[in-house]
């Protein structure tokens, strides 16, 4: 349509634009400007080329960082990718029931990471933590999950598991529907059993779902902030120390504005590859176009 | 598709431990959120532990009261939640109007700039809003915790999804009577993605109400903080073991947010399903 006045669409615009040129656009270039500084906050800063980049790549810290990251993402996305299917599957039937266990495990994705964090802290502490006390009542041994830097890093990945795999149940559940049921008589008539039809109908189908659940898990897990400054502080012996925390630590710890400026522009450059990996993935899916359709036909039908 | 078959009493007894399993997992940690925010000091630490309290009692509900001014921070993370809320439906509205309905010189640049913004999260660009907001004088302020969000892009998105289906002829109509151009986004357009707005809104006031990361990073005294801080700072002060206390606080900080998905759920589970 013709626009009543050829200001409106920039009036319309303008919030969202000058929003996004301030807090989306502006900042990355003061990210990039700030990297090529040393500065601590209270002096004048000083210019000084890619040091930090040279420094943060020779010391190692951004290989370290970097592995521990990706270690964390993997175990988090396979692991709430694959339960997420299971539990779709498993508990897409009809019900009050069934409805009130898909809730309870969405809940957690929707409940505060600070709440989650602090509470399996509790039920994980090395003293009185329920966990430990069955560990010993069953005579196994126990350990300090998230003070020993062998298995800190598994306990906030399992942690965030927990958290997010309602997020994939929901996104396989919206998948499921879009299976046809017909396919599913037609195999069970040729006399295929759950595992066959399972690996015949339902893996195929969702094949693009899963690719849409992991990429996004991957890039959830890059963003990973909360659960390793509540659990951990990054420790024991930075075991814990993922991206956004060690961004965190470099700005509001050791003060190193330039470094952290400097990782964040690494940040960006990642988080551009694992976005288009789910942008791709989500496109795979059918994307938001012919997704919504087929929720209300699923809905009509429950 | 298990409608085509009996269960069998294998697949019964599976489903029943898949069942108690989940209860277990999923449910089992907020009971034990609540169970121990009930108890005393003597009966968490006490070994072999009664997994129920002998009297339960709010003393530990008291004790958050008054080690935090749960009020202040609690109308500080309501004030904030729904600033961001509402001010993002607001600049959506008029924004996803232009972009699905006005053909306009650089409609598709813009439209790219909106999504742009995907690649770009508060993870990013929390260090250059620190540094360029701290010299203004403008960290601290509650401004600082709901500007930055004022516009979310996959927000406007949605709504430019959303009215893409509403058909011309209704503009059309709304101009001809004389309706103004806001009259026709805010009365006119707006009930019509009601939906779509509605789970925005919700979505978007569950997630600040719970963020922790950007009021951790944007505030350093208590003015201006939000509850999440206040009660991880539960922990963080040393009461050592006193974990009665920490769960109770985190009671008060979860109860709304389960509320309102239990009331909400379906326009939640929506919102997150499309994303």
């Amino acid at each position: 349509m013709r626009p009543r006045n050829r200001l409106h669409p920039l009036l319309m615009l303008a919030p969202t634009l000058a929003i996004i040129g301030l807090f989306f656009l502006y900042p990355l270039v003061v990210a990039a400007r700030d990297s090529l500084y040393r500065w601590d906050l209270l002096t004048e800063p000083e210019y000084v080329g890619t040091t930090n980049y040279t420094r943060l790549w020779q010391s190692g810290e951004l290989t370290g960082v970097v592995g521990r990251t990706l270690t964390f993402g993997l175990v988090v996305v396979v692991a709430s990718t694959a339960l997420g299917l299971a539990l779709a599957i498993a508990l897409n039937r009809p019900g009050k029931l069934y409805a009130f266990f898909r809730g309870a495990i969405f809940s957690a994705y929707v409940v505060s990471w600070v709440a989650v964090a602090l509470l399996w802290m509790w039920i994980l502490d090395p003293d009185a933590g329920v966990v430990t006390r069955a560990f010993r009542a069953l005579g196994l041994p126990t350990m300090s999950w998230l003070g020993d830097p062998r298995s800190a890093l598994y306990a906030i990945a399992f942690v965030t598991v927990w958290k997010i795999t309602g997020y994939a149940m929901v996104v396989y559940l919206a998948g499921l529907q879009s299976v046809p049921a017909s396919l599913f008589e037609a195999a069970a008539l040729d006399g295929a059993g759950p595992l066959r039809r399972f690996i015949y109908i339902t893996w195929p189908s969702l094949r693009p779902t899963t690719a849409f659940v992991a990429s996004t898990g991957l890039i959830m897990s890059f963003q990973a902030f909360d659960v390793v400054r509540v659990m951990t502080q990054g420790g024991p012996v930075r075991s814990t120390t993922l991206f956004v925390y060690a961004i965190y630590e470099e700005i509001f710890v050791n003060l190193r504005v330039g470094r952290a400026s400097a990782l964040v522009v690494v940040f960006f450059f990642i988080l551009i590859l694992l976005t288009l990996l789910n942008l791709w993935a989500f496109r795979q899916s059918g994307g938001l176009a012919d997704r919504a359709p087929k929720r209300e036909r699923a809905e009509g039908a429950a | 598709m298990s409608s085509l078959e009996r269960p069998t009493p294998i697949g019964r007894a599976l489903r029943g431990v898949l069942l108690a399993v989940v209860a277990l997992l999923w449910l089992g940690p907020y009971a034990w959120m609540t169970i121990t925010s009930l108890k005393s000091l003597d009966e968490i630490v006490q070994a072999p532990a009664y997994p129920l309290p002998h009297s339960p009692n709010l003393d530990a509900y008291r004790e958050v009261m008054t080690q935090v001014p749960v009020g202040r921070y609690l109308f500080n993370t309501l004030v904030m939640a729904f600033s961001i809320a509402a001010l993002q439906i607001l600049l959506a509205l008029p924004a996803g109007y232009a972009l699905a309905k006005l053909r306009f010189r650089g409609r598709r640049t813009a439209f790219f700039l909106v999504l742009a913004c995907l690649l770009v999260p508060a993870q990013v660009t929390f260090v250059p809003v620190f540094t360029m907001l701290g010299p203004l004088g403008l960290v601290n302020t509650m401004a600082s915790l709901v500007v930055p969000f004022a516009v979310s892009a996959f927000g406007t998105f949605l709504v430019r999804q959303a009215l893409m289906s509403v058909p011309d002829e209704i503009i059309e109509a709304a101009r001809l009577d004389g309706a103004s151009e806001l009259t026709i986004i805010y009365r006119i357009l707006a009930p019509l993605v009601r939906p779509t707005l509605a789970a925005m809104f919700l979505f978007s006031f569950v997630y600040h109400y719970s963020d922790y990361f950007w009021p951790l990073v944007m505030t350093t005294d208590d003015e201006n903080r939000t509850l999440p801080l206040a009660i991880a700072l539960l922990r963080e002060q040393g009461t050592g073991v006193r974990w009665h206390i920490v769960m109770a606080g985190n009671v008060i900080l979860s109860a709304p947010v389960l509320a309102v998905f239990a009331l909400a759920q379906r326009q939640i589970v929506r919102a997150v399903a499309r994303g």
